[in-house]
């Protein structure tokens, strides 16, 4: 009874799922050509091993005296030889590594101590602020440059930069989605219906203020892209032989006179995913209206 | 009021006093590890030992923080300098002076000297970003708010939106793609060296190029939404039907309350280029503090690491706080209440 008197007063449903099985984000063209580049490019990541025509750690000695596209090499070679386009889809498996992990942790961070702050008020909300205020203070940069001066650079410490960096933002956007829903009245069916707060917040929450969060999601996932992109162009990001885009486009530049594709392509590679989140955004926002 | 705003400053020391603790622990996470980074890789286990004493590593965290924060305004001698720990590192200034921030370990310096040698460069490129991207993204954002839906607001917005989607070392990476590889008008690289072909002018002018292209896209898009929410405003509509001039309800009910939030954004934004700053000057060799924290990062020189950190930290709690006063000195409902 209490089960079915819920489920009418509450709004309609605008979880994740219920979008991405809806046909209304596919309607929206910007949402579409974001979703296509993001899937063209998981799929790149996850068949890497059988897609790339060389391993992109052997080195073509021929090759490197010339690193133009040729017939063998279709993107040219980088300047010790080894294959661009094999590199480039394997360096789409390092992307599709760190960014989801980090992304996935800083909105784990982030959301549970939003819902939390909002929830319990007082004390928990007040401390839970001023952390993210003191977070806040950190530049994502400047974090990660501290992290690795004692702990070396690793996989781990950009998820740590990230999330640290990333989850204020998320907890606050949280903490005011929750803070506009609690007082309505299925979460005080809920209550009354004596459900714990983890079952109500997971439950009848999370699922009713999704789609800000959604949109959040899309423009940081953009965000850590161009970060992690960044750590690897400065030489901070994860040890050299893994093929990384940002660490590729670097040691392109100083031959950009002459061969202009080493920097360019991994760099339109970094810059087409970044483009495909806010694109991604962008169409969760219109179906959202 | 004035209430309001020492309340904000006293917020805003203690977060910063808080950050710092947390950098100064993490980068001082092991006290082994400090002296083996100081001594270098081939340093024998006596050696550390004898130095952890002497510089009392194995103290608790909190003592050797307040040690070091003595340190910087003078109260506390830094023990690292004279002849006795050996490592010839030695400060004309003395032990003790405030801004102590200990030596470098990569060049053998007092940090003081190295930061005096770079802090001027970066300021330039700082001062010439911002400069140029306030009256740049404020005409294009207000023109394309104005004239919301038309071509000149879809281009601007469609060039801001696609400019954001571009991280700053691409757009770097195009630039000097295109002006320096390409057609050879500018210099690739930005040494700023006197004795260089190129004038120190010309070299000045990518780097800048760079920050103000990544953060006025940014910064136009905030204002143009503000704009566009202002218009909205039932205070703009009484203002046109009260048969004002539209020129003077653009410039005095419209653009005065538009400015409130990208006021703030623009503060945030400085914290924003000094991260951007360190890219620009890791791209084109740039001698400034930014290149200088990538250089201290990649060498490991905790102190120098510790030193610029906190300066990154300040420079980001004080814009913090400038955005949030700012934030109340502009919206006379919160200066009020």
């Amino acid at each position: 009874m209490t089960a079915g008197a819920n489920r009418t007063a509450k709004p309609a449903r605008t979880g994740l799922l219920a979008r991405l099985r809806g046909s209304r984000l596919l309607r929206s063209r910007s949402a579409t050509v974001g979703l296509a580049i993001l899937i063209f490019w998981l799929v790149v990541a996850i068949g890497a091993p059988w897609i790339a025509p060389y391993d992109p750690t052997a080195i073509d000695f021929a090759a490197s005296a010339d690193p133009s596209p040729s017939a063998a090499h279709w993107l040219g070679t980088d300047v010790l030889g080894r294959d661009l386009l094999s590199r480039i889809i394997f360096g789409a498996r390092t992307t599709f590594l760190v960014i989801p992990l980090s992304v996935f942790s800083a909105f784990l961070v982030g959301a549970v101590a939003g819902m939390a702050g909002a929830w319990y008020g007082g004390w928990t909300d007040t401390i839970l602020a001023r952390a993210g205020d003191v977070m806040l203070a950190f530049p994502a940069l400047v974090l990660y440059i501290i992290l690795i001066t004692t702990f070396g650079p690793s996989l781990w410490n950009i998820v740590i930069a990230v999330t640290l960096t990333y989850a204020p933002g998320v907890a606050r956007l949280m903490r005011g989605q929750v803070l506009a829903v609690k007082g309505l009245e299925y979460v005080l069916a809920a209550r009354a219906a004596g459900e714990s707060p983890i079952y109500i917040m997971a439950a009848e929450i999370l699922p009713n203020v999704g789609t800000p969060l959604i949109v959040d999601l899309c423009l940081r996932t953009g965000y850590a892209v161009i970060l992690v992109g960044t750590l690897g162009f400065l030489g901070l990001g994860l040890p050299p032989p893994t093929p990384d885009w940002g660490g590729m486009v670097v040691e392109g530049v100083n031959l950009m006179t002459i061969y202009p594709h080493i920097a360019l392509l991994p760099a339109a590679a970094v810059t087409s995913v970044v483009v495909a989140c806010n694109l991604l955004a962008d169409g969760f926002r219109e179906t959202a209206r | 009021m004035a209430r309001i705003v020492l309340n904000r400053l006293g917020q805003f020391a203690v977060i910063l006093l808080i950050a710092s603790f947390l950098l100064f622990a993490v980068t001082e996470f092991s006290p082994g590890n400090v002296a083996s980074k100081i001594l270098g890789p081939y340093a024998l286990e006596s050696q550390v030992r004898a130095l952890s004493d002497r510089l009392g590593l194995d103290d608790p965290l909190l003592i050797r923080y307040l040690r070091w924060l003595g340190m910087l305004v003078g109260l506390v001698p830094n023990e690292l300098g004279g002849p006795a720990t050996g490592l010839g590192l030695s400060d004309p200034r003395g032990a003790q002076y405030f801004g102590n921030f200990g030596f470098s370990l990569m060049q053998g310096r007092p940090i003081l000297d190295v930061l005096a040698d770079r802090f001027g460069h970066t300021v330039t490129l700082t001062v010439w970003a911002i400069g140029l991207t306030v009256p740049i993204s404020l005409c294009l954002g207000v023109l394309a708010g104005m004239t919301q839906g038309s071509l000149l607001d879809r281009i601007i917005s469609v060039a801001t939106v696609s400019l954001t989607s571009l991280p700053e070392f691409v757009v770097a990476v195009l630039l000097i793609f295109v002006f320096a590889a390409s057609l050879g008008w500018l210099p690739g690289t930005s040494p700023l060296d006197p004795g260089d072909r190129w004038s120190v002018a010309s070299q000045l002018v990518l780097p800048v190029a760079v920050l103000v292209i990544a953060s006025s896209a940014y910064v136009t898009r905030i204002v143009r939404s503000s704009v566009v929410d202002t218009l909205a405003q039932p205070f703009v509509r009484t203002a046109r039907l009260k048969g004002l001039a539209p020129m003077r309800v653009a410039l005095l009910h419209v653009l005065r309350n538009a400015m409130i939030a990208p006021v703030t954004v623009i503060l945030l934004q400085i914290n924003w280029i000094l991260t951007g700053v360190v890219v620009v000057e890791a791209i084109f060799a740039y001698p400034g503090i930014g290149r200088l924290m990538l250089e201290a990062a990649l060498f490991g020189d905790i102190y120098l690491i510790q030193a610029l950190t906190l300066i990154a930290l300040s420079v980001a709690v004080t814009t913090q706080f400038l955005g949030d006063l700012a934030y109340v000195l502009l919206d006379p409902r919160i200066r009020v209440a």
